[in-house]
């Protein structure tokens, strides 16, 4: 078999970290292979080798039967090799067209408008894409910005499309129409490197999977050698999966109530727009829709960081509407950010001084004014031991610890005060199966002794796995809400879309 | 051919206490060419810096005078860097409180030298505090930046201090210099052994043992430390990022003007024009290279205060220009911030050879 491309017993090392061991892999021409790899198990490193940012310390790669090799990532995307990264390497304030342009090589310096905007067009067409190329950016949903980022590569001619996560911010039936596009590149001879945590989509497109384990590549399998216990066993390994099983909700005690709630964002536009929910004790309430659409403001109007513009939040029948964090957590909301290296830790400080950032005042934390160490040392040490926090070195700053294990930091410090409500907001997003295994395990948990949650989570999967109803989300209203035992992936995709009501 | 950079991971203990000590023999090394230039042999020239500045009782005792300031105006910058707050102020803080103080000593008529220590001390504590504090409101309110009010808010304050100097406090029998009318004897701090080292320096290393304290083992400093570490993730625990902002800027510049308080009440005895040769901005370099450590703020002030010491007595004995001081101490300076680049990443060469 012919190969685009070839990499050979790449290793890369960091000081003190082997990032990349031994990895092989082949990509032929005209084929999807989704790399498949928990987190830490090389695959952004990889991603950085292939497209020139980081140098391997030795091995191959060869491009076409010939060795190359990458300075830069201009390097890479003049041998036809592109990448949708996560964030997009977009200027919000440009127009989409201007923002491709960008992307094109030897743009002359008095160029005609209109001979480029054709050659856009003629992709646009190619692939029935629907995008107004004068359109700002900022004002396109992340949908179609991420559209953009792979009709830049599409402009350059790239080869190999490298997709990290694209599906992330996608409703279903976005996903399905890019998979439709990404087929069709493939049948067009282009060749798709797909990185992915959802199993299901992995089985969809791929036509063959690499997966990474601790910077080695463990195995390649084509399709129809492989299903999904088989793939999730082989990327978690001897690692168990937690077993639990989820009581049903008896909808008899309300615990939060929210009643025509608004929130008006900084431009003035609603964010939350006359918004209404019950969220009941032990109940998991998923919510779905695409991101974007009032999602956030929902978790950060509930966690006292945004103020209600109109509306009341009821908990437990006290009203708790425009209080700040601190009594809200009082009045029992706990919260699991969307952004956890962002808004959920102090990266400098280290695991212990982060567990217990919400109650640092707490008399089990403090003698008089001085911080008592040893309380919150072994404060520390359960949590860590509890939560198999994989922590590090004592006094290890948490910004060393890998995803996951910052996420179970967060998770051992929200819910260590036994809140009433946990909102948690994309909780398993960017996790490996093994860490979101565990988050899932620990909400079961907690409803089990009676903690409502509301999970907020762009996982369809995860949703109908985890909760007792789905409310859908589009433009700040609550547009549906479903029963995940009867509802289809379709329903809730239509709902999110906005273009059906419940 | 080209370097690149790297991190580097963990670094031991040993490269990270001998890289900044090579990094100022490297330093002295490249300042020896500039001697030699000036006709002057370096290792002498090295050998009087310290002789002048460590060798005597007098020696010692005047570098801890010009330690002492550099103490007091380098722990209230580290407090304020501990949170991200960039307070550039420290010198017109120091003013500041230099005048609060004089203000009591010339004329409060308090007779008690306890009583008059102490409200001298308070005046230039509060009048330093809320000359930073108004930088505080700005921040914590309007999200105006720190940076730019302290460092402007400087020039009003030196300026403010020559008018008082030049003008209403001018001693009237002071041959019309700029100069207040001497302080009583009971507005003076203790000195000791005949020199002018004063009992400033012992305030300014109680004053580091409680910043310690304050940083390392209280609720405030946790906060502080959070707040700095991420303030987006201390306002979603519930902290009042707004009243910490405040709070912080205060005590900054109250620890600023206890600097002002301990130049005129041990040093000067008097508010007079140019207090400080810029203590308050050395401060910031300290705070930088002592990493906002209040034990890492003695140690680097000590040093800077040899430099200082050593630099004035190259300038008597051989004649030297003041600005070859700078120079020098600049050079220092350079190669030790240069030493923290390389404690956290290496240079290496990056051939196309490497690759097969």
């Amino acid at each position: 078999m012919t190969n685009l491309l070839q990499i050979k017993n790449i290793r890369k090392t960091f000081p003190g970290v082997v990032a990349l061991d031994t990895v092989s892999l082949s990509i032929a021409p005209g084929e999807i292979h989704t790399l498949l790899g928990e987190n830490g198990a090389g695959k952004s490193t990889l991603m950085n080798v292939l497209t020139g940012l980081y140098r391997p310390d030795h091995g191959e790669i060869l491009l076409d039967n010939v060795p190359i090799q990458f300075n830069s990532p201009r390097d890479s995307l003049a041998m036809g090799i592109g990448m949708v990264h996560q964030h997009f390497m977009l200027v919000p304030a440009h127009t989409v067209f201007e923002n491709i342009l960008l992307a094109l090589e030897k743009v002359p310096n008095l160029y005609s408008r209109r001979q480029y905007k054709q050659r856009v067009q003629k992709v646009l067409d190619e692939f029935s894409l629907d995008l107004d190329l004068d359109a700002p950016v900022w004002k396109l949903s992340i949908g179609a910005q991420q559209w953009i980022e792979l009709i830049k590569l599409l402009v350059r001619d790239c080869r190999l499309l490298i997709l990290d996560e694209p599906t992330a911010v996608l409703t279903p039936q976005e996903s399905a129409r890019l998979f439709k596009v990404l087929t069709r590149l493939r049948d067009q001879g282009k060749s798709i490197l797909f990185i992915s945590h959802k199993m299901r989509e992995v089985m969809e497109l791929s036509d063959r999977v690499t997966v990474l384990k601790k910077g080695c590549s463990l195995v390649t399998l084509p399709r129809g050698e492989y299903d999904e216990n088989r793939l999730a066993s082989l990327m978690i390994g001897e690692d168990q999966i937690p077993m639990w099983i989820k009581p049903a909700c008896n909808y008899e005690q309300l615990a939060l109530e929210i009643k025509n709630l608004s929130v008006r964002n900084d431009r003035g536009r609603a964010d939350l727009d006359n918004f209404n929910m019950k969220l009941y004790r032990g109940q998991i309430l998923g919510v779905a829709g695409v991101a974007g659409n009032g999602q956030k403001a929902l978790a950060e109007v509930l966690t006292g960081l945004k103020e209600a513009t109109s509306g009341r939040i009821l908990a437990n029948g006290k009203d708790i509407t425009n209080s700040t964090a601190k009594s809200s957590y009082i009045a029992g909301i706990a919260h699991i950010p969307e952004d956890r290296k962002s808004i959920g830790i102090a990266p400098d400080m280290t695991v212990g001084d982060n567990l217990i950032m919400k109650n640092f005042t707490s008399h089990a934390f403090r003698r008089w004014i001085f911080q008592d160490r040893a309380a919150i040392r072994r404060n520390a040490t359960a949590k860590i031991d509890q939560f198999a926090i994989k922590a590090g070195p004592d006094g290890n700053p948490v910004r060393y610890l890998s995803g996951g294990n910052i996420q179970k930091v967060i998770i051992a410090r929200e819910l260590s005060e036994k809140p009433a409500v946990l909102v948690a907001l994309y909780p398993t997003r960017g996790l490996d199966i093994g860490s979101a295994e565990y988050v899932h395990k620990v909400i079961i948990d907690g409803a089990n002794q009676g903690m409502s949650t509301i999970m907020i989570s762009e996982d369809l999967d995860e949703l109908l796995k985890l909760s007792d109803q789905i409310v859908v989300m589009f433009r700040g209203r609550l547009v549906g809400c479903v029963d995940p035992q009867t509802t289809t992936r379709e329903e809730i995709g239509l709902l999110m879309s906005g273009e059906v009501q419940v | 051919m080209k370097l690149v950079t790297e991190k580097r991971g963990i670094t031991s203990k040993l490269f990270r206490i001998t890289a900044p000590i090579i990094s100022i023999l490297v330093a002295l090394f490249v300042a020896g060419f500039l001697l030699l230039a000036a006709d002057v042999n370096p290792l002498q020239a090295y050998l009087e810096i310290f002789q002048e500045s460590l060798g005597s009782a007098y020696g010692l005792s005047e570098t801890l005078v010009k330690t002492t300031p550099l103490i007091f105006t380098s722990l209230a910058v580290s407090l304020a860097f501990r949170m991200q707050i960039w307070n550039i102020g420290a010198e017109g803080q120091l003013y500041m409180g230099a005048c609060g103080a004089t203000a009591v000593a010339l004329f409060s008529g308090i007779e008690s030298h306890g009583v008059m220590i102490t409200a001298m001390f308070l005046a230039a504590f509060l009048c330093g505090g809320l000359w930073a504090g108004v930088a505080g409101v700005l921040r914590a309110r309007w999200q105006v930046n720190e940076v730019i009010v302290t460092l402007l808010m400087n020039y009003i304050a030196i300026l403010g201090v020559d008018y008082l100097v030049y003008g209403p406090w001018k001693d009237p029998k002071g041959f019309n210099f700029p100069l207040t009318a001497q302080f009583s004897d009971v507005a003076r701090l203790s000195e000791f052994f005949d020199t002018r080292f004063h009992s400033g320096f012992f305030l300014a290393l109680f004053f580091a043992l409680l910043m310690y304290l304050f940083m390392e083992r209280t609720v405030w400093g946790y906060e502080i430390k959070v707040i700095g570490s991420n303030p987006k993730a201390a306002r979603y625990a519930g902290m009042r990022t707004g009243l910490a902002i405040f709070a912080v800027l205060f005590l900054s510049g109250a620890i600023a003007g206890v600097a002002g308080f301990s130049e005129v009440a041990g040093l000067q005895h008097r508010l007079q024009h140019g207090i400080s040769p810029g203590y308050g901005y050395t401060a910031i370099i300290i705070a930088w290279l002592a990493k906002r450590s209040a034990i890492g703020v003695v140690i680097v002030s000590f040093l800077m205060g040899v430099l200082l010491v050593g630099g004035d007595s190259l300038q008597l004995s051989w004649q030297l220009p003041v600005a070859f001081v700078y120079a020098f101490q600049g050079l220092i300076l350079f190669f030790l911030l240069a030493s923290d680049f390389f404690i956290h990443n290496r240079l290496r060469l990056a051939g196309r050879e490497r690759h097969a």
